[in-house]
């Protein structure tokens, strides 16, 4: 055991790392978010222009993240739990291997994929015409919101499903095999069995989703750089078109507030039901 | 007999979306010529490597950036990350929960609102655009992977090897060096990776802190594709695919179920 005063020297260096490079640029940032424009003292005058000015996108990241999770977790779900409860063990092995490809391509990869892949003149387009499911003038270039929703859905689904099979297989599994004796089918068992155990690792997986793409900026220019677009990009914009730090920062809190207000719901959630 | 095609068709459907955008993407970076309306790329070749690969070209200078700047996070990260791993893993320290809940901060908030403020600090400072900057701002965003896995790696070194190593008369320095540190490498190393490929990824603190000049294959890669130059793009993307995809074939590897179970 290494003593008390040791310890906190040894964790000084990393503890002086995060004050001076994390602590201070957020504290900077609800300082700059309340400061009011022209140069008089403090207020809200930043938040009321971000909502005259994004408003729609304010809406739009939500609805777009809020969406994202939630195929995320149905995939998610699907994937770990034919993972736990799957019997054909050659469909095993092959998703055991298959699923995880995307998990660590970083998001700009991901994003000019997509743009190559969901163009109107994309391979996937290209195959459906094939296919005679389309013809050339039907098409559609898919690279809009829908575009946004496809590369996050692609590549968070393996995080979550990852973190879910891993809860999943930690299982005590006599649960399962006692709910399966009693004639129980496999989405029974997964929607009334299984998901409730892993309630905390898929509460967890699926808020470190939503905070990511809430932070991601490469997707949304790359796909989406029309209106209403993500409000990373409206940030972005509004500090490297005209320096304006109080409304880029007063959209971060907004977002800040965003996150926090699933984690809530997700916290509140879970101490009702230890009640 | 029914289920299995149901479950086959499922899986199809899945490898199709996981390596239908994998494979446009290595026909791109292939390809001569590709217009529409083909469903094929009309000729391929090699002429936008030599583009790429050009020694004095911009793709190279990034890449070399991208190396040395994951190389220099990489070590920055470890020599604070180590230390506070031994802490927290092995030591007798105060507000354990606190400084663990802290390092995970970073990952729980949306991270640009933070970036762009530490830009605009670095600024003050003289650090836009220089190395220095861009390692550091790596190296903040790696220290929960480095951090986290670091105590766990050490909280998974079984104390009575220490024990049994000081009782034979081996000073402090001596059983960490020794013992504790080479039972840990397995971690160290799984979270020196995560902090390398982490950093090597890294985009939106180089957009805002690396301007104007530090250029890394993230942002060449979006330069090119916002320029509409699709084989330039597609081949720097597919330099960034090769150590994601084989990292997270050898994943499991280095993070055994022990630490797994031991990181929080």
């Amino acid at each position: 055991m290494i003593s008390r005063k040791a310890s906190l020297l040894l964790i000084a260096p990393a503890l002086a790392l995060m004050a001076a490079l994390f602590l201070y640029p957020l504290g900077f940032s609800l300082v700059s978010a309340f400061r009011q424009e022209d140069g008089g003292g403090w207020g809200a005058g930043n938040f009321l222009r971000a909502w005259q000015f994004y408003s729609a996108d304010i809406v739009f990241s939500l609805v777009i993240v809020g969406l994202s999770t939630l195929l995320v977790a149905f995939l998610a779900a699907a994937i770990a739990g034919y993972l736990t409860l799957g019997e054909n063990r050659w469909c095993l092995a092959v998703l055991r291997w298959l699923y995880r490809w995307p998990l660590f391509i970083p998001f700009v990869v991901a994003a000019q994929l997509m743009r190559t892949f969901l163009a109107k003149n994309g391979m996937m387009n290209n195959a459906l015409v094939e296919l005679g499911l389309l013809t050339p003038f039907t098409t559609h270039s898919y690279l809009d919101w829908r575009g946004i929703v496809i590369t996050f859905v692609w590549k968070q689904t393996p995080f979550v499903a990852l973190l879910l099979a891993g809860a999943m297989a930690a299982l005590d599994r006599s649960t399962i095999e006692a709910a399966r004796n009693l004639g129980a089918s496999r989405l029974r068992l997964l929607w009334d069995v299984v998901l409730p155990q892993v309630r905390p690792s898929f509460g967890t997986g699926l808020i470190l989703s939503f905070v990511t793409m809430m932070s991601v900026l490469s997707v949304p220019m790359m796909i989406n750089a029309q209106t209403p677009t993500l409000l990373t990009v409206d940030m972005a914009w509004r500090i490297n078109a005209y320096g304006d730090y109080g409304l880029a920062n007063a959209l971060g809190l907004i977002a800040y507030a965003m996150t926090g207000l699933v984690a809530w719901f997700y916290l509140r959630q879970g101490l009702k039901e230890n009640r | 007999m029914l289920r299995t095609v149901l479950t086959a068709t499922a899986l199809a459907a899945l490898a199709l979306a996981i390596f239908g955008p994998i494979t446009n993407l290595l026909l791109w970076a292939f390809t001569e010529t590709w217009y529409f309306p083909a469903k094929l790329p009309q000729s391929y070749g090699f002429s936008f490597w030599e583009r790429v690969f050009r020694p004095q070209g911009n793709a190279m200078a990034s890449l070399w950036n991208s190396l040395l700047i994951a190389a220099l996070t990489v070590l920055v990260s470890l020599a604070v990350a180590v230390p506070a791993g031994l802490a927290l893993g092995r030591g007798r320290l105060p507000w354990r929960m606190a400084f663990l809940f802290l390092f995970l901060l970073p990952q729980a908030f949306p991270s640009i609102s933070v970036h762009m403020n530490i830009a605009r600090i670095f600024y003050g400072l003289g650090l836009n655009g220089t190395f220095a900057g861009v390692v550091l701002v790596h190296a903040m965003q790696g220290m929960v992977f480095s951090v986290w896995i670091a105590s766990a790696a050490f909280a998974a070194v079984d104390p009575a090897l220490e024990e049994a190593a000081a009782n034979l008369g081996a000073r402090r320095w001596t059983v960490f060096r020794t013992v504790s540190l080479p039972l840990a490498l397995p971690g160290l190393i799984a979270s020196a990776i995560f902090v390398f490929l982490s950093s090597l990824d890294e985009f939106t603190g180089t957009f805002f802190v690396g301007v104007p000049d530090i250029t890394t294959l993230p942002l060449l890669m979006y330069n090119a594709a916002m320029e509409g130059n699709y084989q330039i793009a597609s081949i720097t993307a597919l330099i960034l695919l090769v150590p994601s995809i084989a990292f997270m074939l050898v994943i499991e590897r280095f993070l055994k179920a022990d630490v797994l179970a031991r990181i929080g």
